[in-house]
């Protein structure tokens, strides 16, 4: 064990998986030489040469491509987009390619590409380094999509997205990098090394996707959540004092209905919560399903915590981003109901 | 594992962090040297000038050759002052930035002259759609510092209400399109304006402005044979500053010797111009301008400079070129060359030139005294909070109004 950053443990993840597998390649915009604008991919071209981890041009479509291309004939790549904001050029070649191929071709190809992007606000992006996309991907079929909210998961889950044969979407929620955060913006920042999850085994090891984790049991509500908002979910629930349950779904597509009704129908209030814009975001597809599935367990309606319907804003960051407050109003809401 | 040879070939530059810096590689062809070809040119004629170099400065700063624009002394100060304006402002914006004042910054140091020199060679009313980094442009046209400061550190007074990063500039008085931050968007946004203008008879054109490692996106491409197909009225900028974030042009380049010569593949003008010398700047701008404007299309120039600072205040470049290369860059220092130019003219001293950095270094912190005085981004004040619902549409839809209200602004 040793303690890691998110960082670091996904480093680490690709660093074990391109040992182990010559097939694995990473690539990326400044994601060769420099190792990354946020250094997920420090040392790996030092370490394993110039064509298992390198540069490439600024070019979001062609990098999906190119992946898929490799892909195609039996490489596992890695793709960084270097914010998730800047994946949409590419996304043609996601949703009509990279998606379809093994559907198309009635598995004649597959392309178990990985694209790994950082996503999500707090750290004064502004509009174009802040967006949570993951919803988007969640409507293509064919695609998986992941969001750790630790450095363990992280690793565990890269891992499987790498070995996985299908595609994978993996956001990497930046805000938390260096550390949990629980959403109050001027409090001091904190790190993974007083943190469990921060404790991360530096050999090869993997965690399944589409498995969700009970991160608080409680009685008295359930929030399902994943990213960044895990942790505001948990400092909000710690101030309010509220007996909640928190659920951090960590793979999206497929996301764990089962833990999830087993969770809802034992509470009979649910709040599902994204930093994304409300309007059919992810949380949309929660709460369709949960009073599908959770009806006549339920005693309230699903309450949604969500960003505003604006791009995200760059001075008021802190009044888009969803954090206690909105956890705590959208507690009450759903507890006095 | 053990590294071998690479399978497949991978770009890298010549020296890396720790080696001395070396640009014996780049081919500097002599200033005056390039031919200046009628507005009405073919654009497959002026293959070779995508594969020179247009210079009129020559090493001893003098002006040589068919591309010198003959500038008057008074136009070259004012050009000098621009850019001299520009570095002061972009040093004292970092140092700021490093105080806390705003979350973010990115120079021009270096590339004065690109922005300066051509904003000067164009109409004020000619549209322009930059990137970040030509905020040379705003001070040639005369936008005022205070309103460009209260944008960057995101104030009561910012013209954009917070909501963009710092340097993200829009000015739409100053015919000065809003800056986006996904690279290249506006490359072909550019093309649709000018075919607009022409729509309605107007003789403005427009011009725009990426870096060389955005040429690798697909919207340059598309750009391109806009222009070509639409023979538009515009004028398409490479600015090949060497570096992208940490990627040497050779990632975007490939096995293409220039940037300008990717125009050649769709038959456009190509323009390769010294980037450092304010004189060809103003010459190759001025020249694709008067084609554009008489209706012979558009014109790709690359500017050949250097960014001889860091990519931005969240980049640290000793992490992958060697420290100094600025100071040996063979095109040299935009401001001095023109700076030495006017006073081998006898048009401009030392001291003439000591006063003006000082008086507009003075300017500048006055300005930021004015600027802090509608606000911060840390202590406020800021734009109001209820402004981050507005402009997303003309009007605020049942959602937008529901959400402010649970904001409670
Ligand atoms: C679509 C898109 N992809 C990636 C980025 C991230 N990014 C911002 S600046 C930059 C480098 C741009 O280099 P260049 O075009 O040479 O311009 P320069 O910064 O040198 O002026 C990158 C990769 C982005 N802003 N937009
Ligand atoms: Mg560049």
């Amino acid at each position: 064990m040793a303690k890691m950053n998110m960082i670091q443990a996904l480093n680490s993840a690709l660093d074990n998986m391109m040992e182990k597998d010559p097939n694995v390649l990473s690539f990326g915009e400044d994601a060769g030489y420099f190792g990354g604008v946020f250094r997920v991919t420090a040392g790996l071209q030092e370490k394993y040469g110039l064509d298992r981890s390198f540069d490439a041009p600024i070019n979001e479509a062609a990098i999906v491509a190119m992946a898929t291309g490799m892909a195609a004939k039996g490489l596992r790549p890695v793709a960084e987009i270097q914010f998730a904001d800047y994946i949409f050029p590419g996304l043609d070649q996601i949703v009509s390619e990279l998606s379809r191929i093994r559907y198309r071709s009635a598995g004649q190809f597959t392309t178990p590409v990985t694209i790994r992007t950082p996503c999500g606000g707090g750290i004064r992006g502004g509009q174009t380094h802040s967006m949570s996309p993951e919803a988007f991907f969640t409507q293509i079929p064919g695609v998986q999509v992941v969001m750790p909210s630790n450095p363990y998961d992280a690793k565990g889950l890269l891992t499987a997205a790498i070995e996985n044969d299908d595609p994978v979407i993996f956001f990497e929620p930046k805000r938390l990098y260096n550390g949990p955060f629980d959403g109050h913006s001027g409090g001091a920042l904190s790190s993974w090394g007083a943190h469990p999850k921060g404790e991360v085994p530096e050999d090869y090891y993997s965690l399944p996707l589409g498995k969700a984790d009970v991160v608080r049991e409680g009685s008295e509500l359930s929030i399902i959540t994943y990213g960044t908002l895990v942790h505001v979910a948990l400092a909000a629930v710690e101030q309010e004092g509220i007996d909640a349950e928190i659920i951090d779904l960590k793979t999206l597509v497929p996301y764990d209905i089962e833990t999830i009704t087993r969770s809802v129908n034992k509470t009979g209030r649910c709040i599902v919560a994204q930093e994304a814009p409300r309007t059919s975001g992810f949380g949309a597809e929660l709460a369709a399903q949960i009073q599908e599935d959770c009806f006549y367990a339920l005693e309230a309606p699903i309450q949604r915590v969500a960003g505003w319907d604006t791009p995200y804003p760059h001075a008021h960051e802190w009044s888009y981003f969803p954090g206690p407050q909105r956890f705590i109003n959208a507690m009450r809401e759903v507890l006095e109901a | 594992m053990t590294q071998s040879d690479p399978r497949f070939h991978v770009p890298a530059p010549h020296v890396r962090p720790g080696d001395t810096p070396d640009f014996s590689h780049i081919a500097i062809p002599p200033a005056g040297e390039a031919k200046r070809p009628a507005v009405d040119v073919a654009g497959p004629e002026t293959m070779d000038l995508a594969l020179g170099l247009v210079r009129v400065l020559d090493h001893n700063h003098q002006a040589v050759g068919e591309w010198d624009p003959k500038l008057t002394a008074d136009q070259m100060r004012e050009g000098l002052k621009h850019m001299v304006l520009t570095r002061v402002y972009d040093d004292r914006m970092l140092k700021l930035q490093r105080q806390g004042k705003m979350s973010f910054y990115m120079k021009s140091t270096g590339e004065e002259a690109v922005a300066v020199a051509a904003a000067m060679a164009l109409d004020n009313g000619d549209m322009v759609f930059p990137s970040y980094r030509q905020q040379g442009i705003l001070f040639a046209r005369g936008r005022d510092i205070v309103d460009m400061m209260c944008h960057c550190i995101s104030n009561s007074r910012d013209n954009l209400k917070g909501r963009q990063l710092p340097v993200h500039y829009t000015w739409a008085e100053g015919n000065f399109f809003s800056i986006s931050g996904n690279l290249t968007t506006q490359f072909p946004q550019a093309v649709g304006y000018a075919m607009a203008a022409q729509y309605k008879g107007e003789k403005q054109i427009a011009a725009s402005w990426i870096g060389e490692g955005s040429s690798a996106e697909g919207d340059f491409h598309g750009a391109l044979v806009l222009a070509s197909t639409y023979k538009a009225p515009v004028i398409l900028n490479i600015v090949n500053n060497q570096w992208a974030i940490s990627t040497f042009q050779g990632i975007a380049a490939g096995e293409a010797p220039t940037f300008a010569l990717k125009g050649q593949g769709y038959g456009l003008a190509t323009l390769r111009i010294d980037g450092n010398d304010f004189l060809a700047v103003y010459a190759a701008t001025q020249w694709a301008a008067e084609r554009a404007r008489a209706g012979h299309g558009a014109t790709v120039i690359e500017s050949f400079t250097y960014r001889a600072d860091a990519h931005s205040t969240s980049d640290d470049p000793s992490g992958y070129r060697p420290k100094g290369e600025d100071a040996i860059w063979p095109l040299g220092d935009p401001v001095e060359r023109l700076k030495q130019h006017l006073i081998g003219l006898g048009e401009w001293d030392e001291e003439r030139h000591e006063a003006l950095e000082k008086e507009l270094n003075e300017l500048v912190i006055a300005s930021y005294k004015e600027a802090e005085s509608f606000g911060t981004l840390h202590d406020g004040p800021l734009s109001p909070v209820s402004s981050i619902f507005e402009d997303v549409y003309a009007e605020p839809d049942w959602r937008l109004r529901r959400q402010r209200q649970d904001l409670g602004v």
